[in-house]
């Protein structure tokens, strides 16, 4: 009970450090813009320790964190090899393959306009759907191991990144697209030198909402079937054997691994749409 | 180019019929258009909106296809002088890409007709220096001002040799001060390179201030209506616009615009 | 209709048209290998007679050996790729054809997972733009938690979903609320996600207006952030019901659910039941179709309402 009762100090204390950080004289500050959220976190993951602890939460239902870091710590090898089965392997040639095949498309649908009124709203009905269904479908057709996860990879990243091409190669304004035309510029010239850097904040835009669909591809692909490996291999083994704190540590895995990828997409981003206004800032 | 320059017209249209095919029915957007542009040149198409002088521009241009009459540039089809890049368009907005500095904005036009690196170096920093714009090459767009945007487009249009310049409007969105400076420094500039210029404009004062020629033009269907010959000499400091020729002239504009307007 | 709206209605089906064409030519080369074995258990002269030796064939091969078998590849029970109407005749079936109490319809499985997905729906917006209120409102709130909103959507989060519904399932709580919470979690981030940036959406000269009015903060937030964010919300509606549903399928998946879509989809994988399995997607799909296009009607209507859109 007295834990339970530092954990609602904490929670005070969490609050009223932040309500200084908020109020106080550097509230805009980058500092303050990193620490509050970082403060916010530790108190949560510091409220969950104690009251798990104070209230004696068995481990099949929520392990504290300290359990889950030890968890972690002991099993660095399984993690990772977990980790580039399913993400490595899965996902990440899923996403390439995936959005290079949906840029190819894209570029033939802005080519023929008859494409584009066809394939277009077929794409976004697609992209709305709950593709991750055809899981057990690719499961069966090209087996238990990585590959049938880069397929679902592919199919779940291939319309979201189509849309979001298309709609960008179709950025550049009629002015634009006009004074390429008073040069007498050909296609391809056009493309590369308009309508391709018009359209990069858009293809971006597709890549960052398709590094996530691809983890969620290859985690829940896993659960209809996989080799003794993986990361959805190991959540769903370990979920059935309650071994709760195996299960937490793949999710940070997971966590980090989705933040990276965001991350690193972002960060190129940044530094070929340098120009965009919602970079400029 | 041309040695018959002297005697051929740069641009000449007989009959000029255009109809857009609307969702509301036909648009009647110029009809028996008639004029000659001879070299050296300085046109002002001047109208009210919808009078068809942006389209009769960008038929030059070959950015639309007249659907009646016959329209030469050079003595060639339109489309055939844009192929041969007889001409730089300024649109109304400075439209120069933002992923692009300065520099290689008006080394786009050059990229894609082909021109050598070092030819390239050579013809950004001559037309920088042109509209005095030198050391801003290695700037982004976005970190000028709307004048200098637009002094940059004009520089882009100057940087390969074509010699029909083809303006709609470039000084529009610019406040008064900016736009009677660009004015000044676009009269110089024509003084210097004598290229046959194409501008369009809706301020009677910057028509008459600029040209050689005026032709006012007025809507539903768009037709020229008036053609004035400037009486102005080619030397124009900005007080000429308090003189009494250049009083009158601007008066004949005015009239030419009302007397369209009656119709409808 | 214009002559513009024709040429994509036309487009669109001439896509559809040649999608289902390029299907049906699909399951020729996917099912061969299945329908000569089954040949050839039949006793059917077959080309080459051995199933070890077709084994390592290419499959257009076999197709231009035994062009008599082409019909059976649309025709059998468990093909690897079902033709099409194959997968209509069966969604026919277990709709129209069964009753909806049937353990067989598609429509009670449908309506297990709708029900989830839409309880979960509800309590994931509803929290959501109450969380995305509170953002707009206190500073702490915003510089605390909204980093985390915003990294909750780089992460997948749905691998939450097996442990919610094995945890709560040993508490003793089973059926459509652990579907419901997976559903509301991952509704509920894009939701304040993009409330948030609906409420802020008004500019600082609309903000400024208020202001010489002397309105009060509630005043601001009713008639001027609140229907300035409509489009925002309903944007961010969209994505959250979709992934709602999702949510809900993945959630019938850990237990070995009897019921639902997800349910229909991990049986059909269990005994190659392809058909089922293709039926349970479409209607999946369908779900979400619906949806999503319910939500866009409202969308229209209520924007339309407030003449934020024609």
């Amino acid at each position: 009970m007295i834990l339970v009762f530092c954990a609602i100090l904490l929670w005070l204390f969490g609050w009223w450090l932040n309500g200084r950080l908020a109020s106080g004289p550097y509230a805009d500050t980058q500092m303050v813009r990193f620490v509050a959220p970082l403060v916010f976190g530790l108190t949560v993951i510091g409220i969950w320790e104690l009251v798990v602890r104070g209230l004696e939460v068995p481990l099949v239902i929520l392990p504290a964190p300290s359990v889950i870091a030890v968890r972690f710590g002991d099993s660095l090898p399984v993690l990772w090899a977990d980790f580039v089965q399913t993400i490595i392997k899965g996902a990440l040639s899923g996403y390439i393959i995936g959005c290079g095949a949906a840029f190819l498309m894209a570029i033939a649908v802005d080519r023929w306009d008859f494409l584009r009124l066809g394939l277009l709203p077929v794409g976004n009905f697609v992209a709305a759907l709950p593709i991750v269904g055809t899981a057990p479908i690719l499961v069966m057709w090209f087996g238990f191991d990585w590959h049938s996860k880069a397929a679902v990879v592919v199919v779940m990243v291939f319309f979201p990144m189509l849309v979001n091409t298309v709609a960008g190669l179709r950025e550049a304004t009629a002015m634009q697209r006009d004074l390429m035309e008073t040069y007498a510029a050909t296609y391809w010239q056009s493309f590369l030198k308009l309508r391709l850097p018009a359209a990069m904040p858009f293809i971006f835009n597709g890549l960052k909402i398709s590094t996530t669909l691809a983890l969620i591809g290859a985690i829940v692909a896993e659960f209809f079937g996989s080799p003794t490996l993986g990361m959805g291999f190991r959540i769903s083994t370990s979920v059935g054997q309650l071994s709760l704190d195996m299960v937490w540590a793949e999710i940070v895995v997971a966590a980090l691994a989705g933040t990276a990828f965001y991350g690193l997409v972002a960060m190129i981003e940044k530094a070929v749409t340098f120009w965009h206004p919602s970079q400029r800032g | 180019m041309n040695t018959e320059s002297t005697t051929q017209p740069v641009i000449e249209a007989r009959q000029l019929d255009l109809t857009f095919q609307t969702n509301d029915g036909p648009v009647h957007a110029l009809k028996d258009v008639n004029l000659t542009i001879d070299k050296g040149e300085f046109v002002s198409f001047i109208g009210p909106s919808g009078c068809g002088k942006t389209t009769f521009l960008r038929c030059i241009a070959a950015l639309e296809t007249p659907t009646g009459g016959a329209l030469t540039v050079n003595g060639m089809t339109p489309d055939e002088a844009r192929r041969n890049r007889a001409y730089g368009y300024v649109f109304q907005a400075a439209g120069l890409y933002p992923w692009r500095t300065i520099a290689k904005n008006i080394k786009l036009p050059l990229e894609i007709m082909g021109y050598s690196s070092a030819e390239q170096e050579e013809r950004v920093s001559k037309v920088l220096d042109l509209v005095d714009l030198a050391g801003f090459g290695g700037k982004f767009p976005w970190q000028l001002s709307g004048g200098m945007q637009q002094r940059a487009s004009i520089a882009r249009a100057l940087a390969f040799d074509a010699d029909i310049l083809l303006m709609d409007e470039p000084f529009g969105a610019l406040d008064e001060i900016v736009r009677d400076h660009l004015n000044e420094q676009l009269l110089a500039l024509w003084a210097r390179t004598e290229k046959t210029i194409g501008f369009v404009t809706h301020s009677i004062p910057e028509a008459v201030y600029l040209s050689t020629k005026i032709v006012v033009m007025s809507p539903r269907p768009g037709r020229i209506t008036d053609v004035i010959d400037s009486p102005l000499p080619k030397e124009r400091p900005l007080d000429i616009r308090d003189t009494p020729e250049f009083i009158e002239v601007a008066h004949r504009v005015r009239e030419g615009l009302r007397a369209g307007h009656s119709d409808d | 209709m214009t002559s513009a709206s024709i040429r994509a209605v036309c487009a669109v089906l001439t896509v559809v048209g040649v999608i289902i064409l390029f299907w049906y030519a699909a399951s020729v080369p996917m099912n061969i290998k299945g329908v000569l074995n089954e040949f050839e258990r039949a006793g059917e002269q077959v080309d080459p007679p051995k199933a070890v030796d077709r084994r390592d064939m290419s499959e257009i091969e076999l197709v231009i050996d035994n062009p008599y078998a082409i019909d059976e590849t649309w025709e059998q029970e468990r093909p690897r790729l079902p033709a099409p109407h194959q997968v209509a005749e069966e969604l026919w079936d277990t709709t129209v054809e069964k009753k909806i109490t049937s353990k067989r319809s598609l429509i009670y499985h449908s309506w297990v997972t709708l029900s989830a997905t839409m309880l979960g729906f509800a309590i994931g917006t509803g929290l959501g733009i109450l969380l995305a209120v509170g953002i707009v409102h206190s500073r702490v709130m915003d510089l605390s938690v909204m980093p985390w909103a915003i990294v909750s959507q780089t992460i997948p989060i749905i691998a939450l979903a097996p442990m919610i519904i094995v945890v709560l399932y040993s508490v003793g709580i089973q059926g459509i609320i652990p579907k419901a919470i997976i559903s509301a979690y991952l509704s509920f981030f894009p939701v304040v996600v993009g409330m948030v940036k609906g409420l802020r959406s008004p500019d600082a000269m609309q903000l400024d207006l208020l202001q010489t009015y002397n309105a009060s903060r509630s005043q601001g937030f009713w008639k001027l952030r609140l229907p300035a964010s409509m489009p925002y919300l309903f944007t961010s509606l969209k994505i959250g019901i979709a992934a709602s549903l999702v949510g809900a399928i993945v959630g019938e998946l850990p237990t070995g659910a009897v019921a639902g879509l997800g349910a229909r989809l991990l049986a059909g994988s269990y005994y190659g039941q392809t058909v089922q399995i293709w039926s349970a997607l479409f209607a999946a799909a369908i779900l979400a179709a619906c949806l999503v296009g319910l939500l866009g009607l409202v969308e229209r209507t209520v924007l339309k309402r407030m003449g934020m859109a024609q």
